[in-house]
């Protein structure tokens, strides 16, 4: 029951990070696409601003969750994704790094680079988390030991860069829309139109995806047994068609509360099918990493239990007052503040 | 070159990297959040000018801090993973806990001092600093807490059915005075290192007459500060080596190079160690049981040597009394750098050779933290967790082929990472201030 409830806490977390980190990362990449002038190449930033830092704890705490409540899991999955992992903490780093220094020196060649930084280290960061976890789906060639049996290239697998790509198309839609809620003039409509015009790929990969997990993962095992679970999957059709629909609206809000939607259901959707595992072995069902052979004690999951269900709504609640705070849309006036970006 | 060697180097080069920029961090906020205050209480605009100047070398700062301190916690998992199963269930929460509770507020708050001058009361925005500073202190205490624990595990039992250190107390792990003695020297040297960079930069702008009353005035709030953390690292520093000397003999052997074990252990001022031959050169200034009273305050006590010690279980000698001996001399030299500081604090524009040394001075508390960590996780091996598992057990099973270019990456990044943010750093310090009559102020 302990094991059972951090699981859906560890899945949790994570489609929380996806929710939020989808999209700063999406639109550091659509950066170059969206914005034509340094005018506007600052609303971008000012867009992600104040949330971006916030956002990427959740990944940090999300790490840091497996590390404390499923050790084993933790330590094989990273281990097994060594170069995978490395590249997104790279990506990470010169995503961070682009955003905050861009704007301190007024050099159009300093600035141009960290643009490019940022383009680059967003759109590889959303592909190798997306490759990431479809690998985790799929099960990936751990042994009895827990010794990973591959190379960077198996991750590279179809089903693999059909995850890499799903995520990077939900984010790429996530991103657009955040900016258009965050922007107005022609940065807005630019913002507006790429949303709509991305939308049919992404709900062709979406569509692509869910009928290869059939073939690649055994994830709908789980949905066969209790049918009732396929509310969630269908909740991400839900939101992936109601983003559209309040996009054509130029309801920008809700189209991208839509697209949370979608990213958490799709997100939830393959952990509740994992379960129980945490990271299937492909070579043996009896090598993966499961909710029991990989957690912690009770006296651990008990402490961090109390620890996540006290602070956790907390940060919850200041997050959102942040989110509050700085709502709006990002004004000239916002840029001639000395600390804009 | 093997793995493990690999390994170690990466995760010293992304430690050593990260904490170039962590004390900074810790202190610098707390004394913008003095100035900030100070602001609100007397409505005195040059203070609110000192957070704004001092607040833009801290966000350059920040940035790097919290970029590259994502990949330590990585690490465990990538390459220390054999170490992440076999204690996770005791360090794993610690790391969870700091990012829940330190991590998120930081990284929050930092947000809204950053973009709320012009939306908070500036009593709300004078807050949020003081939240930016306490949340990266208290981060610190779970870091170092996690750190000591591998210095001195307590709390924990070995379950022999599921071969892997397991939690009992977790309080014991919170509360052993190891931990929070090195919290406290710690945080004392990142006060202190914070002190000297707002010194140092201020007595640039000083010797060129610049905005004399703007740097005088950040001078003397740092001044105070880096007096009292002087002294609080000198002593926590004292209090850290009796606990050492008691929970790690090898460790306080390899820090003074002592081969022979006996009571009454002289203190010798200068010598070479020579290690391959389990001795010292050159000794110079022997003070008689002189190391017996520094670890354990008693003349008679006994102090363990390293020929005690299996070879298998000895640290590097050289490096850690090296180490030992650039921080505690630097130590000192702060001591006395702040004390004449002090003494002058009134004529401080007339004291030109004084503000020359204080200017030089500013890489001086970077280069003892480091030494520091290098006394503490040198001193450690070859254990990753003190005598309950080695460092050569801890590796991951990967390749060369994937350490080696992840160290090259690492090496690579940060270099670019370290020249860009100190190019900007420079560059913003030597600027100085914005002018009062901002539209934004």
């Amino acid at each position: 029951m302990l094991e059972t409830t951090w699981f859906v806490l560890w899945g949790v977390l994570w489609a929380i990070y996806f929710m939020l980190d989808g999209f700063d990362l999406g639109l550091g990449a659509l950066m170059p696409f969206l914005a034509k002038r340094e005018e506007e190449r600052r609303i971008v930033y000012s867009s992600m601003g104040p949330f971006w830092d916030g956002n990427e704890v959740w990944l940090i705490t999300a790490g840091g969750v497996t590390f404390a409540a499923f050790p084993k899991t933790y330590a094989v999955l990273f281990s097994s994704l060594y170069s995978a992992l490395m590249l997104l903490l790279f990506s990470l780093i010169f995503r961070a790094i682009s955003i905050e220094f861009r704007g301190k020196l007024a050099s159009p060649v300093w600035r141009a680079v960290w643009d490019t930084c940022l383009t680059i280290a967003s759109f590889s960061a959303s592909l190798l988390l997306g490759v990431t976890f479809a690998n985790i789906f799929k099960g990936i060639p751990i042994d009895g030991e827990g010794v990973y049996q591959g190379t960077l290239f198996t991750l590279l697998n179809p089903y693999g860069l059909l995850g890499g790509l799903l995520f990077l198309m939900l984010f790429l839609v996530h991103g657009a829309l955040w900016q258009a809620i965050k922007a107005g003039g022609p940065l807005q409509e630019r913002a507006g139109r790429m949303a709509i015009r991305l939308w049919p790929v992404l709900l062709v990969v979406a569509v692509v995806f869910l009928v290869a997990t059939g073939f690649a993962t055994r994830l709908y095992e789980n949905y066969l047994g209790n049918p009732l679970l396929f509310l969630v999957p269908l909740a991400a059709v839900a939101g992936l068609l109601g983003s559209r629909f309040f996009m054509a609206r130029g309801a920008w809000w809700r189209a991208w509360f839509a697209s949370c939607l979608t990213i958490v259901s799709a997100t939830l959707f393959g952990v509740i099918g994992l379960y129980p595992n945490l990271l299937p072995s492909s070579l043996d069902p009896a090598f993966s990493l499961t909710v029991t052979n990989s957690a912690s004690t009770p006296l651990t999951l008990k402490i961090m239990l109390a620890v996540a269900l006290t602070f956790v709504p907390i940060v919850v609640l200041y997050q959102g007052w942040v989110y509050y705070i700085f709502q709006g849309k990002v004004t000239e006036q916002d840029l001639a503040y000395e600390e804009a970006h | 070159m093997d793995v493990l060697i690999l390994s170690r180097l990466q995760f010293a080069v992304a430690t050593l990297f990260h904490f170039l920029f962590v004390p900074l961090t810790l202190g610098l906020s707390v004394l913008i959040a003095i100035m900030e205050t100070i602001y609100v209480k007397t409505g005195n605009q040059e203070y609110k000018r000192m957070a704004k100047f001092w607040g833009k070398l801290f966000l350059i700062n920040f940035a790097v801090g919290v970029a590259t301190g994502i990949t330590l916690e990585f690490q465990f998992g990538t390459n220390w993973s054999r170490y992440a199963a076999y204690v996770g269930d005791v360090f794993g929460p610690l790391l969870a806990i700091e990012a829940t509770l330190a991590f998120f507020l930081e990284s929050t708050f930092i947000a809204v001092w950053v973009f709320g001058w012009n939306r908070l009361s500036p009593k709300l925005h004078a807050a949020s600093i003081w939240i930016v500073a306490l949340a990266s202190s208290l981060s610190a205490v779970w870091i170092l807490i996690a750190n000591t624990w591998m210095q001195y595990p307590v709390g924990y039992t070995i379950n022999e059915t599921t071969g892997r250190a397991e939690l009992t107390d977790f309080i014991a792990v919170l509360t052993q005075p190891f931990a929070i003695i090195q919290i406290l020297h710690t945080l004392s040297a990142a006060y202190l290192l914070a002190g000297f960079f707002v010194m140092g930069i201020s007595a640039y702008h000083i010797l060129r007459k610049q905005n004399i009353s703007f740097f005088l005035k950040s001078f003397r709030v740092a001044l105070p500060f880096a007096l009292i953390f002087s002294l609080g690292v000198a002593l926590m520093g004292d209090f850290s080596g009796q606990q050492i000397a008691t929970k790690q003999p090898t460790k306080l052997a390899a820090l003074e190079s002592h081969w022979e074990t006996g009571t009454h252990a002289p203190f010798v001022l200068f010598f070479i160690p020579d290690e391959k031959n389990e001795r010292n050169l050159f000794e110079f200034g022997t003070i008689p049981s002189g190391l017996s009273l520094l670890a354990f305050h008693s003349p008679g006590a006994e102090v363990k040597g390293l020929k005690d010690f299996p070879r298998d279980e000895r640290p590097p000698v050289t490096i850690i009394w090296l180490a030992f001996r650039v921080m505690v001399g630097l130590g000192s030299l702060f001591v006395l750098l702040t004390a004449v500081g002090w003494l002058r604090r009134n004529k401080l524009e007339a004291s030109r050779a004084y503000l020359w040394v204080m200017l030089l001075a500013i890489p001086l508390p970077y280069l003892a933290a480091e030494a520091g960590w290098i006394v503490t996780e040198v001193g450690r091996q070859p254990w990753i967790v003190y005598r309950l598992m080695r460092t050569s057990a801890a590796v991951s099973p990967i390749a060369i082929s994937q350490v080696l270019p992840s160290l090259l990456g690492f090496i690579l990044v940060y270099s670019v990472l370290g020249f860009a943010a100190y190019y900007l750093i420079f560059q913003a310090a030597r600027k100085g201030p914005e002018p009062l009559a901002s539209k934004a102020g």
